[in-house]
């Protein structure tokens, strides 16, 4: 599974991609999120930031989300293009 | 109003700057015989309110989800209103103060569908696009948060649908 961080979150967790080769036992985003958040007080802080938009497989979705090996999730902050 | 059509839809997402004049032509080209209005926006890089000294930004976005978060803005708007075209060319990168960002060209038969085309799909694209602005003064750089502003302008068209 592959795991995209932009912009501002990139730069606090100072990283932009990672893969996992496995599930980690999650089921759900939430499980993918409550993972990420058990490595320390960054992720912890990054992660908790309730405006985060999640999205699987390039659409916009929610905690409850489920999830397989082969999909690509991505946690940013709210848009400011244009 | 809300007959159901498949507009041709361009999307470019560069660094590179863009001609408003070719942006423009490749319109008039798109439907010739039915063509009877364009409508185009450009947004600049300007120095902002809440910021001064803003010399410049710098833009993310997510390849990929950028591009079919537009595809899916344009196929709404075909929901509600008749045209035959769309091109929207959305800069990302490090841009100076003044320089172009976007560009959202519509072409229909009639003004009142191509205005209000354009101006939705300027508004989602504000708020649903996967695109970061990040501004750059003297003393740094500061990434810009999402406005309430534009939340409201995307809610507007909500309402006007109900």
């Amino acid at each position: 599974m592959k795991i995209l961080f932009f912009a501002s979150l990139r730069e606090q967790l100072q990283t932009g991609e990672e893969h996992w080769p496995d599930l980690k036992n999650c089921l759900t985003v939430a499980d993918v999120k409550n993972k990420l958040m058990s490595r320390g007080e960054l992720w912890s802080k990054a992660l908790s930031n309730t405006q985060l938009i999640i999205s699987v497989n390039q659409e916009v979705s929610n905690l409850n989300t489920a999830i397989a090996l082969e999909d690509e999730l991505a946690f940013f902050p709210p848009v400011t293009g244009g | 109003m809300s007959t159901k059509n498949t507009p041709k839809c361009t999307i470019r997402i560069q660094e590179h700057d863009f001609s408003l004049d070719a942006a423009y032509q490749q319109l008039r080209q798109l439907s010739p015989e039915k063509t009877g209005a364009i409508c185009t926006f450009t947004g600049l890089v300007r120095d902002y309110g809440d910021k001064e000294g803003v010399t410049g930004l710098y833009l993310e976005h997510y390849p990929g989800m950028t591009e079919s978060s537009l595809q899916k803005i344009v196929d709404q708007a075909a929901q509600k209103w008749q045209f035959d075209g769309v091109h929207i060319i959305h800069r990302v990168g490090r841009l100076l103060l003044s320089e172009q960002i976007v560009f959202v060209g519509v072409c229909s038969s009639h003004r009142t569908d191509a205005f209000s085309t354009c101006e939705f799909i300027m508004d989602y694209l504000k708020t649903e696009a996967p695109f970061w602005k990040k501004e750059i003064d003297e003393s740094g750089s500061e990434w810009v948060e999402a406005k309430q502003s534009d939340q409201a302008r995307r809610e507007k068209w909500c309402d006007d649908s109900a």
